[in-house]
């Protein structure tokens, strides 16, 4: 079966009218997710932005069922929808989770890793856009060497955020899942052909989407896309999946575009120094020498 | 024609004590305000130049641009005015223009 | 209906299956831990039909359970001290969901220091989260509190999640005979679950929204009102249940000798077997003694506390439970009770049993003799030495 393009693509939206911020990535990976899977979806969404946005009583602007859950909880609130509806003999329906990093690689990654264990039948996308964005940019456990955050200031002493970017994709799969994946949000036929896919699949599917943040990022509202095509063009992030107990590589840049250029245009990198993007340019050279000698290559697009 | 499923504007805006539901629980896609204030410039498609790849459609956050007659439209009633539209647009099809 | 020699958490569980939740998630905590091992056995034999959801804490206990009301199934879960209050937040989330799930909260200490058996601290420091909140007396009211806690927290009306305690070990592990009722007694007796609020997948809804300030009071307040519906409720389902299985209960309360009683003790959970001896011992000795037993914590029963002291000359209120740096929630509770009926009595707190030390008769007899001095205030039990009995 063809793989859905723009074209095939159902013109339903779920998810309208709510109060993300002009140009907010994360909102395009809901939207498009909740376009893929239909309307028997049923979505869980923690406390964060997309929930914030989204939730106000009475501006309600899921168009499917859709609830919000504790921070923590987005899997575990997953898991007992999933079973539930199973329980009253429903079966055809997506049990998808939309969490960002804080909800999914900090707070949620309990939860998350019990659905995982457990092998419960549901979709959980982590959108990630590298920070607590909806309290006011905070760094999390994704966000990456260098990015200055509210409670990472760049200063004379310290110079942002001093730890790398945790490798969930790679954690959810030493789990063992049938499925996970990663995307941007600038390359969205790749991702609709990963949640679809998921969508097919039984047992607990992953993906990890990076969806930049104008406003945490330091970008106008209209660089979103381009920032979010950027980072894997650059190489500081790579679009891949994880089948069968096998790393997928989907995408390999022939050349990496150039690092520098990526940071410099976000204001949470401007204060990095040369030494700063050499040491990220090193960092980014190791990890593809390790997907180079893990990933197989198959380019499916 | 086909409709298609989409949360939508409703007069009716529930307040008094007996209209809110018992629990936090309400008819999905129930929407009360508008969110064409946000918006410093709008935009405008130039239907001449559109060949209707929808790329725009396909990244556009909010989902304002729909397809129509094999081209496409933008809601301005939920528009935000981020402008990714018109950078994805490769034929330049598409201005932003200043609101009054 | 057999009868059967059941310890507390047996009993419960085996309401647990005559209740037939759809699905229940739960996380082991010492001494819950057997009304979980009993349903995880009841699924395999397929004597209960349900999803038995192996979840890693006792957070994802109750928003498992939560997902699964959601969407309209009938969700069980049990717990404990320590995991009752990892779970808090979950739990004034299901009640404003008005998710009505059902769990029970073996009563245990709470840290520090460590200690795994009984008081009452845990659920009474939970009181004000929004759940109807009961507590048994034996493995017979124990097993007939699952099905009616069901009944009672999913009727229309209240909507409201529902903790049903035990007292650790005294009650979850002490054996007794046990009526266990049939199948079509239990079905007689439990409608199935109907949610009026549910993700339909027919008629999509958004749940578990924000309500900013214009409309949050509004949702308060029917929080508020479905638990104090609960009172009517539970007053229905004990009729019906006496229907059916021919036992009674006796609504938020249970009193004894209380009628001519000068000297009222008020007190809840296990202990009441204890005090009821106690009471007979010193009505032999002409002293007229009375008790009342607080079944049901939440929603609170003001008036009837009220009602059953009027006459006497003081109140005892004997509880597992302090509020550091104040007095027992209880004593605190009842007092307000009486002051709203304009009662004005010499009342004492007793704040005994903690970390699961042991109150005799002996105990009991010696604060009917204490109430007669005219008292007011708080005294610490069971701390040995120069400290027993005193402030």
């Amino acid at each position: 079966m063809a793989a859905m393009t723009v074209k095939t693509l159902s013109e339903d939206e779920f998810f309208y009218g709510h109060k993300a911020c002009a140009g907010c990535g994360g909102s395009l990976a809901l939207r498009i997710a909740l376009k893929v899977l239909g309307e028997r979806s049923v979505a869980v969404l923690p406390a964060g932005c997309m929930s914030a946005v989204g939730f106000n009583f009475p501006q309600l602007c899921f168009g499917n069922n859709a609830i919000i859950s504790t921070f923590a909880g987005t899997a575990s609130m997953l898991t007992g929808i999933e079973a539930g509806l199973r329980a009253r003999g429903i079966t055809d329906f997506h049990a998808v989770g939309f969490a960002g990093d804080g909800g999914t690689a900090d707070i949620g990654i309990q939860a998350l890793s019990g659905a995982i264990d457990r092998n419960d039948d549901i979709l959980y996308i982590c959108y990630d856009n590298e920070a607590y964005m909806n309290t006011g940019i905070q760094k999390s456990s994704l966000t990456p060497f260098g990015a200055k955050t509210t409670t990472t200031p760049a200063g004379k002493n310290i110079r942002g955020n001093l730890r790398p970017k945790k490798n969930m994709f790679e954690i959810i799969a030493a789990h063992g899942i049938p499925y996970a994946a990663t995307a941007s949000v600038g390359y969205l036929d790749d991702y609709m052909r990963k949640v679809e896919k998921a969508s097919k699949i039984k047992g607990t599917k992953y993906i990890h989407i990076i969806a930049p943040c104008p406003t945490g990022w330091g970008i106008a509202t209209d660089e979103t896309v381009e920032v979010a095509r950027e980072v894997v063009d650059c190489g500081l992030w790579y679009l891949a999946e994880y089948e069968n107990g096998t790393f997928i590589l989907n995408h390999r840049p022939e050349q990496f575009e150039d690092v520098e250029h990526y940071l410099r245009r976000q204001n949470r990198f401007r204060h990095l120094t040369d030494e700063d993007v050499q040491w990220i340019r090193h960092c980014r050279d190791e990890k593809w020498r390790a997907i180079h000698e893990n990933f197989k290559e198959k380019t499916e697009r | 024609m086909v409709m298609h499923m989409k949360p939508c504007l409703r007069e009716h805006i529930p307040s008094k004590l007996s209209e809110l539901p018992e629990a936090p629980a309400y008819e999905a896609g129930y929407l009360v305000t508008k969110n064409a204030g946000w918006r410093s410039v709008r935009p405008v498609i130039d239907r001449e130049k559109c060949v209707g790849c929808l790329q725009c459609y396909l990244y556009c956050p909010d989902g304002v641009i729909y397809r129509k007659d094999g081209k496409v439209a933008v809601d301005y009633d939920f528009c935000k005015g981020c402008g990714i539209c018109r950078k994805i647009c490769k034929l330049g099809a598409i201005k932003m223009e200043e609101e009054r | 209906m057999a009868r059967k020699f059941l310890s507390g958490n047996e009993a419960f569980a085996e309401g647990i299956r005559l209740s037939k939740p759809q699905v229940i998630s739960a996380y082991p905590i010492t001494p819950q831990t057997i009304v979980v091992e009993k349903l995880s056995e009841m699924v395999e034999n397929g004597s209960l039909k349900a999803e038995f959801i192996h979840v890693e804490s006792e957070h994802s206990a109750l928003s498992c359970a939560m997902g699964a009301s959601a969407v309209g199934a009938r969700a069980f879960t049990a717990t404990s001290s320590q995991g009752l209050l990892y779970m808090a937040e979950c739990l004034t989330y299901a009640a404003g969901g008005r998710f009505p799930i059902v769990m029970m909260n073996a009563n245990r200490s709470t840290a520090l220091p460590w200690n795994i058996y009984g008081d009452q601290r845990d659920s009474l420091s939970q009181l004000d989260c929004g759940w109807i909140q009961v507590y048994a007396k034996d493995a017979q009211e124990a097993l007939d509190l699952a099905l009616m806690s069901y009944y009672v927290a999913e009727h229309r009306e209240v909507s409201t999640p529902f903790m049903v305690n035990l007292d650790g070990f005294v009650l979850t592990h002490t054996y007794e005979t046990v009526d266990v009722p049939t199948e079509e007694q239990a079905n007689r007796f439990l409608p199935a679950f109907e949610s009026d609020h549910k993700l339909d997948l027919d008629h999509p809804c958004n749940l578990a929204f924000s309500a900013g300030p214009e409309h949050n009071s509004a949702f308060k307040y029917k929080e508020h009102v479905g638990i104090l519906k609960a009172k009517g409720v539970v007053a229905q389902a004990e009729e019906k249940f006496a229907e059916i299985f021919g036992r009674e209960y006796t609504g938020l309360t249970e009193n004894y000798r209380i009628k001519d009683a000068e000297y009222v003790l008020v007190t809840l959970g296990s202990i009441f077997g204890l005090a009821k001896e106690t009471v007979d011992r010193l009505r032999e000795r002409g002293q007229k003694a009375g008790l009342i037993r607080i079944r049901y914590m939440r929603p609170f029963p003001a008036e009837e506390i009220a009602e059953a002291v009027r006459n006497a000359k003081a109140v005892a209120v004997l509880e597992k439970d302090i509020s550091f740096g104040y007095e027992g929630t209880v004593y605190t509770n009842v007092n307000s009770a009486l002051q709203k009926a304009g009662i004005s009595l010499p009342t004492v707190n007793f704040i005994g049993g903690l970390g699961g030390k042991n109150i005799s008769g002996e105990d009991i007899e010696e604060i009917f003799e204490e109430l007669k001095e005219g008292y007011r205030g708080v005294k610490f039990m069971g701390i040995g030495g120069d400290g027993q009995w005193r402030r």
